[in-house]
């Protein structure tokens, strides 16, 4: 089955080692959640995934549908359908939503054919529609001057316009109020679907109240020590990630 | 965008030569005897020559600015250069006239077939003299007149001797001097009143001989209420010497007018290009220069306004870009000389690798006058660690009711950024090339659609390999 599969990956930043025999698979057409306190590698975990150079790979395997993907570019990685929505998106001063989206379609086309401009902008409307962000917001210079809000709502437009195999989603809930979430939520349930893979990084539940996964992953030091339903997520919620350091760590350490 | 508007400009573009036999050469060096030679196979007037001479004598007494600009110029060895090299003084009407070696240099370049495209005129300079000079009928009789200097000097003596030194006089600087003792080929336009050229007129310089000095004269005159858009474009081949180019331009804009000169520079790395540009804005005229600088050893322009005129406007929009073994040493004047003037700078510089901008400023407005106003922005952008930026603005404004703003930044593309954009699926050149862009992208929309695009793949190839 088609799948993002991560075998016994070790990361380190530095010297210091981060990820720890990270083992996880991803089936194509399912939701899969990690959660986990602060400093536990998660978002090490979705930098590494896509390539970031300050994070050196020390061991392990990744196959994206049976493509090795470490050792490849980041671009090609994403041209290999991996997406990775960002915890804190830069700015990018004087280019455009639209431009980029535009050149990111491009960047995936066989060389010598254009973008068709009128399908490209009709598409990109529809799901702003979707997403019920202005039609003016696609002029504005990407990322620079948004609100927290803003700035997730332009990495699921992002995600919706390249249509990744495998999408990341780096505590996306972070700095969302209510409204935006819902708003940002219904645009990942909109993509939801068999050709779709997603891995939502998250600390708290209330993501998952609107994206409910197929599975549930409990991180700590480096490496997943439970997976379960998603009812996993609820008693972690009730059981605190104390639960976590004294009773599933010590176990999985041995 | 438009397809059918692209230019397949590129900078390696004009990196090639073909062989030329030149009928004319004043030999190599400068003395007395090279500007007799230089008058003698123009058929100048004795006042032209005397002009020359003076100038020369000023170029001589003139040390070099080596104490406030770059060492570098020392590198110009001027006994070396050969000053004037042509096939012949007349320029062809006709494509098909041209000498077939010439007319295969600017097929190359594309240049006949711009001038199909969007021109009202276009002018081909190769080496000291023009080779092709055409206008489109209906501007004659218009009376329109756009020639090069010995035939404006010649024919239409009374229209541009009155302005011709006025705006920038010889001994403005060592090379106006230069320029204004050997000087040859260039545009002489005039506008007649109130007549509005929609199309621009474009002259093309190209430098093919190597220890050759390039020197064109321009001069423009716009009359009351005309309007006029110029465009120059430059290349040269690279060769294992320096070449040096140093022209001069002026600009008059009479009441009402509008003149905006356009310049898309884009030298090989082995040229000095030394040029003076100045204009002077009568009553409620318009002077607009954008200046787009790639390319060149040593680049030192500072296009300038002399705000005369109740009302006249100047702008300069200026973008550089240093690459490797290149300074870019730019910016603008605005002398405010009358009420109610308003001047406005915007120039955005690029440093790629080991290349150097350098922003010159200079704005003047004297405590006398009332209700003017200056805006400047200044910003570089700097894309490698061991890449350099300076910003020297000077600005005097005495009196109350002027008014003053400046603006100045210096930023970087960091890593992260490259690396957002890369996880989108661009490369690492793309990414580049986007973030410069989009640096610049405000100032790009202010030039026409031709040239505007010319410039986006001239900066994407000159990203190219920046990175890493």
């Amino acid at each position: 089955m088609p799948s993002l599969d991560i075998r016994n990956l070790c990361v380190s930043i530095g010297d210091k080692p981060i990820l720890k025999d990270f083992s996880l698979s991803l089936p194509k057409g399912e939701v899969h959640a990690i959660m986990g306190p602060n400093g536990t590698g998660k978002s090490t975990l979705a930098k590494a995934l896509a390539g970031h150079e300050d994070y050196t790979i020390t061991g392990g395997e990744v196959f994206l549908d049976g493509e090795p993907l470490l050792g490849l570019e980041p671009d090609a990685r994403a041209k290999l359908g991996l997406f990775l929505a960002f915890q804190y998106p830069c700015e990018i001063p004087g280019v455009s939503i639209a431009n980029f989206l535009r050149a990111a379609t491009q960047a995936r086309l066989p060389e010598g054919q254009e973008v068709a401009a009128v399908e490209f902008y009709k598409k990109l409307h529809a799901k702003m529609d979707a997403l019920k962000m202005d039609r003016k917001f696609t002029a504005r210079s990407l990322n620079e001057g948004f609100s927290g809000g803003e700035r997730k709502r332009c990495e699921i437009l992002q995600m919706m316009m390249l249509e990744p195999k495998y999408a990341i989603m780096d505590e996306t809930d972070s700095g969302l109020d209510i409204d935006a979430l819902k708003i940002v939520s219904q645009g990942v349930n909109l993509m939801r679907g068999p050709e779709l893979g997603v891995l939502v990084i998250t600390h708290y539940q209330r993501l998952l109240d609107y994206i409910v996964p197929d599975k549930v992953h409990v991180m700590w030091d480096g490496r997943i020590v439970k997976s379960g339903g998603k009812e996993l997520a609820f008693e972690l919620e009730a059981k605190g990630y104390d639960w976590v350091s004294k009773e599933l760590a010590p176990v999985t350490k041995s | 965008m438009d397809q059918a508007t692209q230019l397949e400009i590129d900078r390696e573009k004009g990196n090639f030569r073909y062989e030329t036999d030149y009928a004319f050469d004043a030999g190599v060096g400068l003395s007395p005897a090279t500007i007799d030679y230089i008058a003698e196979v123009k058929g100048e007037a004795p006042w032209v020559r005397e002009f020359r001479h003076k100038a020369l004598n000023i170029f001589e007494s003139k040390p070099m600015p080596t104490h406030w600009a770059t060492k570098d110029l020392e590198a110009i060895n001027f006994s070396k250069i050969r000053y004037y090299l042509s096939q012949g003084q007349k320029p062809s009407r006709s494509w098909d006239d041209v000498p077939v070696d010439i007319k295969k240099t600017f097929e190359r370049l594309g240049i006949p077939e711009q001038e199909r495209k969007f021109l009202a005129g276009v002018e081909a300079q190769f080496d000291s003299e023009a080779a092709y000079s055409r206008m489109k009928e209906g501007l004659s009789k218009l009376g329109v007149i756009f020639v090069g200097p010995t035939e404006g000097l010649k024919e239409h003596e009374e229209i541009f001797r009155p302005w011709f030194g006025k705006v920038i006089p010889t001994g403005d600087n060592k090379f106006s001097a230069l320029n204004s003792a050997v000087f040859s080929g260039g545009s002489f336009i005039y506008v007649p009143k109130g007549v509005k050229v929609k199309q621009p007129l474009q002259a093309y310089f190209r430098i093919n001989a190597e220890n050759f000095g390039q020197f064109e004269r321009t001069l423009i005159i716009a009359d009351e209420g005309a309007e006029v858009t110029y465009m120059e474009g430059c290349t040269a081949p690279k060769f294992e010497t320096a070449t040096l180019h140093s022209a001069v331009v002026e600009l008059v804009a009479l009441k009402g007018a509008k003149i905006q000169y356009i310049t898309v520079q884009n030298w090989s790395n082995n040229v000095f290009n030394l040029v003076t540009k100045r204009g002077l804005a009568h009553e409620e005229s318009e002077i607009r220069w954008i200046d787009c600088n790639i390319g060149s050893r040593l680049t030192m322009k500072y296009p300038g306004v002399i705000l005369k005129g109740r009302r006249a406007r100047g702008e300069v929009l200026s973008i550089a870009l240093a690459n490797d073994g290149q300074h870019q040493d730019t910016g603008a004047k605005m002398i405010h000389a009358a009420d109610e003037t308003t001047s406005n700078i915007i120039a955005k510089s690029i440093s790629v690798g080991k290349g150097r901008s350098t922003y010159r400023g200079l704005v003047q407005i004297p405590k006398h006058l009332k209700n003017c106003k200056n805006n400047t922005e200044c910003d570089a952008l700097l894309i490698n660690a061991n890449s350099r930026t300076d910003t020297y603005p000077a600005i005097t404004v005495r009196g109350e009711g002027n008014s003053v703003q400046h603006e100045a930044s210096v930023s970087k593309v960091s890593a992260e950024q490259i690396f957002y954009m890369r996880s989108r699926g661009l490369s690492e050149a793309a990414a580049m090339s986007l973030s410069v862009n989009g640096f610049i992208n405000d100032l790009v929309r202010e030039f026409p659609m031709e040239y505007s695009v010319e410039l986006k793949r001239l900066i994407e190839l000159e990203m190219e390999g920046s990175v890493g």
